[in-house]
């Protein structure tokens, strides 16, 4: 009976804080700093940040059509812009929070040199990107091949993540040899969580920037605004880098 | 109206669905027959079995999938073994996953079908010394003829709609794995909402002629029952 009750309570106040909600949009490659990012702002500051995850194409579409969120961390500058050209964002607030760092990954620990040869020998079966219409690092892998002048002998083997995290799903899973992933989603502190990559050097594609905008629902949200400001914290630099994302 | 790679999607998922609804129409029958006449202890375990796929998220059967049929999951050990590979973001490994998914769609208007036929008709059948084979062909296919036709429509289309587990196991290859609901949300997520508009309506008028077929035909075949 007292379970019950408790359960009835907890279902009737979601969220006790002292602080205010943020409804937050993040760009599936910030995944695992925004989550560290938001346990350190609700320590120092009281608000709670409620993250939602996932392809930056559609957070565009919900966002236009009235989803709640009030921050929006993108996977690139342009659907930033693009929602601030239509008047959904507030005026000045647009910013590069990270740019992001394109890596080759295979879980296997022998499988990827240190100079990207790999892709030369071609020794693999599969190769996964993320979609290139739609995520920022997809477009960074097309334009590396590109470059590398193996893009027609390689598009063949493609397979495509919806976004970067079904990306490196496809890849760790064994069901992708090696896929292009961001550096943020294999490495801690610097270091490989596990299997071997190739950092794919910044002038083989154009630079990721990743911009934040505060959306018009988050206009007189405190809590948004203290987010938005967090993210140039020293703290959140720290953390930002440390997952091998440069900062502009 | 529909730019090349729409109808290459569109194509791509007619021949799934259509080679989908063909192979459950082989291992459904067999399996509706079964639950429609069995007394066995295992006929609940069975049918909760086969009509999983209607409460599962996509997602649970995408990911299971996934794995079974990843170089290390036991499917894919198997087919390795066979020499053919492992079976995501191949056209094959998504008619398998199709066959999964629409499964309960295919046995579950047959076993109403094979249910409503009754002992009767069968046991003048085998009186008259029908074989048990001829039984099935000569007295049963006929009088089930409309369910068969139900369970077929309702197979194929289910198919067609299908998104989750294709999304999850598919790769998203163009001619191989991306089919329209796919190259859908692909339209979508580019921001290219006339192209979703105009594939949008082709499923949205194909689907309502569909179900338009199954219920217009429904009084029909119950006066022939």
């Amino acid at each position: 009976m007292k379970t019950a009750s408790t359960l009835c309570l907890a279902l009737l106040i979601p969220c006790a804080a002292q602080g205010g909600d943020v409804q937050v949009a993040v760009a599936a490659n910030f995944t695992a700093p925004m989550q560290q990012i938001a346990a350190e702002f609700a320590k120092d500051s009281g608000h709670q940040a409620i993250l939602s995850f996932g392809a930056t194409g559609k957070f565009y579409a919900q966002i236009s059509n009235g989803a709640p969120f009030e921050l929006f961390l993108a996977a690139d500058d342009s659907t930033p812009a693009r929602l601030e050209k239509d008047k959904q964002t507030v005026s000045g607030s647009r910013y590069t929070y990270a740019v992001g760092t394109l890596v080759l990954w295979s879980p296997h620990s022998d499988s990827i040199d240190q100079h990207g040869q790999v892709l030369n020998n071609a020794s693999f079966k599969h190769l996964a990107i993320a979609n290139p219409k739609t995520a920022p690092y997809g477009m960074a892998a097309i334009e590396t091949l590109k470059k590398l002048a193996l893009l027609d002998r390689l598009q063949p083997r493609f397979v495509q993540g919806e976004n970067i995290s079904q990306t490196l799903q496809f890849v760790s899973t064994g069901n992708a040899e090696l896929g292009f992933v961001a550096l943020s989603q294999v490495t801690k502190d610097g270091k490989l969580n596990s299997g071997s990559a190739w950092i794919v050097p910044g002038n083989l594609h154009e630079p990721i920037y990743q911009d934040v905008v505060i959306l018009n629902k988050g206009k007189d949200n405190p809590a948004a605004s203290a987010l938005h400001a967090y993210l140039k914290s020293a703290k959140a630099r720290a953390i930002i880098q440390s997952f091998g994302y440069a900062l502009r | 109206m529909l730019t090349d790679n729409d109808l290459q999607a569109i194509g791509l998922t007619v021949r799934l669905a259509g080679l989908t609804t063909l192979i459950l129409f082989l291992i459904g029958t067999p399996i509706a027959w079964w639950l429609a006449r069995s007394r066995s202890a295992w006929k609940g375990a069975i049918g909760a079995i086969v009509a999983l796929p209607l409460v599962l998220p996509p997602s649970v059967l995408g990911f299971y999938l996934l794995l079974a049929m990843g170089p290390q999951g036991p499917v894919g050990q198997f087919t390795q073994a066979l020499g053919i590979g492992t079976l995501p973001f191949t056209f094959w490994g998504l008619v398998i996953a199709s066959v999964f998914y629409s499964l309960p769609f295919m046995v579950q208007p047959l076993q109403g079908a094979f249910e409503a036929i009754g002992d009767r008709p069968l046991e003048v059948a085998a009186t008259l010394r029908a074989s048990p084979v001829d039984c099935f062909f000569s007295v049963v296919l006929p009088l089930a003829k409309p369910g068969f036709i139900t369970a077929g429509i309702l197979s194929f289309a289910h198919t067609v709609g299908e998104f989750g587990v294709v999304l999850m196991i598919g790769g998203n290859i163009p001619g191989l794995t991306r089919v329209a609901s796919v190259q859908i949300y692909d339209h979508v997520e580019a921001m290219e909402y006339g192209d979703a508009h105009r594939l949008a309506a082709v499923m949205l008028v194909f689907s309502f002629l569909v179900l338009l077929a199954l219920y217009t035909r429904r009084p029909a075949t119950d006066q022939a029952i």
